[in-house]
């Protein structure tokens, strides 16, 4: 049985949750390279050339696949630094009221910053026919 | 408070401390073998945890100027004497002792040399504390991150070729908080008397979770 539980951690463990933010920060490096990659091999960088790349299924999947890990990562992150300093030595013995307020301006947060992306990716084709 | 050193003599900062309370009997510390074994005099010696009797005065306060504090983080009792209640519980909740189901052999559980070596630099902690009390994690969540001290020993019997116990001792460090609140800064390597290595044994700890649990 582990020593300590906790029901607000992403994956309920902390081995899932180490290797989740880890798996999360490789695939949202490969999709800073792959968009880097655009903008140094693309000569006119528009709008329409933007929505172009993003179009096809490939990136709109990957681009997908990069929002989720993009929250799983900002979530385990924001979580870690919340159970670090929101605590009773600092403020006293309603620190968890704190701590479940924190907590939720963080999800709402990652919530808009994982759906909005995704809202854009979704309906590009039908932004520039 | 100022005082003068004797001249051609580097004296530890314990000598000091007995120095001070020679002047001022009401000056309270913790200290015992004074050879750096039994680990009772750990201190923050000018912002740097040690054993303030293997500690040279010259290396402490190289300027001549030396500020003593109790270890960080750990309530204080009186003066240098900290409560060790919250690290004594960490080090009690890694289970520190041989945990072994089959039946005893007449004489003793033998090892080979190779597993033997396996425990070096991990039995020789003298729980002084220096590197809990240097390490954030610990300030922040005492009472759940088992901290680099008892980390070290939970790897110690992890690594011991007797111990039966691996799949639950893993299993109680799985948590988000035992193991995985250390960031791996290395403040407990810096700051230990004894020259170990927590953070190796972390990681060796973190592999092991890994390994059993993909």
């Amino acid at each position: 049985m582990a020593l300590v539980t906790n029901i607000t951690s992403f994956g309920r463990s902390g081995l899932a949750d180490f290797v989740l933010q880890r798996v999360s920060a490789v695939v949202l490096g490969l999709y800073a390279l792959c968009i880097c990659g655009f903008f140094a091999t693309t000569p006119h960088v528009d709008h329409a050339a933007l929505v172009g790349f993003l179009d096809s299924l490939t990136m709109k999947a990957f681009t997908t696949l990069a929002v989720v890990a993009l929250g799983m990562h900002a979530w385990i992150g924001m979580w870690t630094v919340g159970t670090d300093y929101v605590r009773r030595h600092y403020f006293g013995r309603g620190h968890t009221v704190y701590l479940a307020v924190y907590q939720l301006i963080c999800l709402g947060a990652i919530f808009v910053y994982v759906l909005w992306p995704l809202s854009v990716v979704w309906r590009l084709g039908g932004v520039v026919p | 408070m100022e005082l003068d050193l004797p001249e051609g003599r580097d004296l530890m900062v314990l000598d000091v401390l007995e120095l001070l309370k020679a002047r001022d009997p009401s000056i309270a510390y913790r200290r015992s073998c004074r050879e750096g074994v039994c680990g009772s005099d750990g201190i923050n010696m000018n912002g740097r945890n040690g054993l303030a009797c293997i500690t040279p005065v010259s290396e402490a306060a190289p300027r001549g100027k030396l500020t003593l504090r109790p270890l960080p983080g750990l309530p204080v009792v009186r003066d240098l004497v900290v409560d060790m209640s919250q690290f004594y519980r960490q080090y009690e909740k890694i289970t520190p002792w041989l945990v072994n189901d089959k039946p005893p052999p007449a004489q003793e559980r033998l090892q080979s040399q190779e597993d033997r070596e396996k425990l070096n630099g991990l039995y020789e902690c003298i729980l002084c504390a220096c590197c809990s009390t240097a390490c954030p994690s610990f300030w922040w969540n005492p009472d759940k991150f088992v901290g680099p001290a008892g980390l070290l020993q939970a790897y110690r019997f992890l690594a011991d070729s007797r111990d039966t116990a691996t799949a639950e001792r893993l299993a109680a460090l799985e948590d988000p908080f035992s193991v995985f609140r250390c960031r791996g800064i290395m403040n407990c390597v810096s700051v230990c008397p004894k020259n170990l290595n927590p953070t190796r044994a972390i990681g060796k700890i973190r592999t092991m979770l890994l390994s059993q649990g993909i």
